[in-house]
């Protein structure tokens, strides 16, 4: 939109500015009702007994309590393990379908958005179907001989990665290779005229290029996984259990809304955090732009 | 620094049915500046390419020196290239950008950004070395580009259409400077461009192309005056392609039995400019304009052909009174008149 000079036409330049923030409202409308509003409630919910009355017994009871720095910590592991492989698998990927041919890319783009297109439930017991005991892959590896027993896959640690690695790749790859995407062809051949290798073009053009990008999935990932439910619920088989399982735990067996309310809160506080980490970093890292620069 | 004679030997490329080079040979001199003329998809580009290793020809060699490159990857090929777009790292300073190529070479830093800080120097950026390049203007920009693809000391340079991003004014002054830079140190240079007027001024030799093909290679005097088709003589500038009935000799001896080009500035109206063995048009005129430094003609000659006659407005006295529709005799001088082999009017 352009600088309006005029003071005659400030007015109108005025009006038309407030007549396009109006279009966010409706949008406004519903996220005070269904996310600042529910908040409140919890918020309110965590200084209540279960009788109605003010109390600050819930955060004693929650925050002394192991189970809950046990969960905090299993969803540590679990959001960095995810982000850990899906930055190893991701940015390859991501660079492969970046450098491909278009229709190629879009081909292989379609197989990497297809689990978006699937209920996250469907998924979790597609991934229960490979990796119980008896499941395809346990019955590959046995069958060929390359293990004696069946190997422990799923109701663990593991089973819960492998599940919500498959569910954030594609949404760490989009953004990560949107970046990719951008980066001008002639930097790399003029990376290469000048000797460059493809492991120089890389580490010194490519990765540099899209650190923005793979900041941006990087959070979404975390960001998304500090609340996952479902991936743990079923493929964790009970041994996992991060903050979510235990709100839900806290709810179903005890009907302790207090308590729940303090672990929600205690998520939404991990989530505001790391998300002040990851606008903090960035900003650093734009700083520091210029002067990154030897091979 | 010594520099290295080009070969390109019987090149071709083709995507599917679409020819690019069609069988392409041409001789670079060492320390030559060769300039690639030809409207776009001409092949220019791709040639550039292939010699730069982004592009596979199909068939044909490349030679650096006795080296046969054809096959050789880009980063081994030690040549500087200088990209439309400039191609700098936006991410890097502007001295980074220059002292890449360096690092990549393992100079010691102290060496290297000395080196990187004397080429910057050589193209006139002291003292902006720091700066960002979103920080940079498009010359400034043109300049690191250059000084990037000079500090390593590559024996050939190629350079895509590098000024075609700047202003006319601008584009002047590089066009000097670039030439100024090759003649000071020696590089054998190959540069394209679709812009005739900077393939005249900058080159030793143009080579004007045509889909795929080299038209023609001649000293830019001889490309303009002397062009040996059609296209190259309609490529280069004004060219009135006359043919053999409309031209007659002012002495009235046998006038040429071809079909000639005249440019439109060799033509005048003053039959003493142009000596006893000069020749002679006429025509209706069509249209006349005045365009500041020179008066632009039309003539319908009597066949229908029309041709454009340019005067230098210093000797465009009667100008200024021609009616449109009354008849005009333009004359040129034998010299300027050169026979097209096979063009047909």
């Amino acid at each position: 939109m352009t600088a309006i000079v005029d003071p005659a036409l400030a007015a109108d330049a005025r009006r038309e500015r407030r007549f396009f923030l109006s279009l966010s409202l409706p949008a406004l409308f519903i996220v005070g009702l269904a996310a600042i509003l529910p908040i409140l409630w919890i918020i309110r919910q965590s200084f209540l007994t279960t009788g109605g009355e003010y109390t600050v017994g819930n955060y004693e009871k929650v925050l002394s309590s192991g189970l809950t720095w046990s969960a905090l910590l299993t969803t540590l592991e679990l959001s960095l393990g995810t982000l850990v492989i899906c930055i190893l698998l991701g940015t390859p990927l991501a660079l492969a379908l970046a450098s491909a041919r278009p229709r190629v890319a879009n081909l292989l783009m379609a197989f990497v958005m297809l689990p978006l297109w699937t209920s996250i439930l469907v998924r979790t017991y597609g991934w229960l179907v490979l990796l119980r005991r008896d499941g395809l892959i346990n019955a590959a590896l046995t069958g060929s001989g390359l293990t004696a027993e069946p190997l422990p896959l799923v109701y663990n640690f593991t089973g819960t990665l492998i599940g919500m690695v498959h569910y954030m790749l594609p949404l760490f790859l989009l953004p990560v290779y949107a970046a990719m995407r951008d980066i001008d062809a002639n930097l790399v051949r003029a990376a290469a005229s000048m000797g460059a290798t493809l492991g120089h073009v890389i580490r010194t053009v490519i990765l540099p290029l899209s650190a923005g990008g793979i900041f941006s999935g990087s959070m979404i990932v975390f960001i998304y996984t500090i609340g996952f439910f479902i991936t743990p619920a079923v493929l964790g088989g009970g041994k996992v259990n991060p903050l979510s399982i235990r709100i839900e735990r806290t709810l179903s067996t005890f009907q302790d809304w207090g308590s729940a309310s303090v672990l929600g809160i205690l998520l939404l506080v991990l989530m505001a955090l790391i998300g002040v980490m990851f606008l903090a970093a960035r900003r650093l890292m734009a700083r520091n732009k210029v002067g990154a620069a030897h091979a | 620094m010594k520099s290295l004679p080009i070969t390109i030997d019987s090149v071709s490329k083709a995507y599917g049915a679409y020819v690019a080079l069609d069988d392409v040979s041409l001789d670079v001199q060492a320390g030559e500046f060769l300039t690639l003329l030809g409207p776009s998809g001409s092949g220019k580009t791709t040639l550039l390419m292939a010699l730069a290793g982004f592009v596979r020809p199909d068939s044909g060699k490349l030679l650096l020196g006795d080296r046969d490159v054809t096959r050789l990857a880009p980063n081994k090929r030690d040549i500087g290239i200088v990209f439309q777009n400039y191609a700098l790292f936006p991410h890097m300073s502007v001295l980074a950008n220059v002292e890449y190529p360096l690092a990549l070479r393992k100079t010691p830093k102290a060496e290297a950004r000395q080196r990187a800080l004397d080429t910057l120097a050589r193209v006139k950026l002291e003292g902006l070395s720091e700066r960002n390049i979103a920080a940079l203007s498009g010359g400034q920009r043109q300049r690191v580009a250059l000084a990037r693809a000079i500090v390593f000391e590559p024996r050939v340079m190629l350079m895509d259409e590098p000024l075609s991003a700047l202003d006319k004014n601008l584009r002047e002054t590089m066009q000097y400077e670039i030439r100024r830079l090759h003649d000071d140190l020696g590089i054998t240079t190959i540069y394209v461009t679709h812009d005739q007027r900077e393939a005249l001024t900058m080159s030793d030799r143009v080579a004007v192309m045509n889909s795929g093909r080299i038209q023609q290679i001649d000293t830019p005097q001889r490309i303009y005056d002397r062009p040996s088709t059609r296209f190259v003589a309609e490529f280069m500038g004004e060219a009135n392609i006359v043919p053999p009935g409309s031209v007659r000799r002012v002495d009235g001896a046998d006038a040429s039995r071809e079909t000639v080009m005249i440019r439109a500035e060799s033509l005048h109206l003053d039959a003493k400019l142009v000596g006893r063995n000069g020749v002679a048009l006429e025509g209706i005129l069509r249209a006349k304009a005045f365009r500041g430094e020179n008066w632009l003609l039309t003539l319908a000659l009597d066949g229908g052909q029309e041709v454009l006659v340019c005067i230098p407005a210093a000797l465009a006295g009667g100008c200024a009174e021609l009616v449109v529709g009354q008849r005009v005799t333009a004359y040129a001088p034998a010299e300027k008149v050169h026979a097209i082999p096979g063009a047909i009017a």
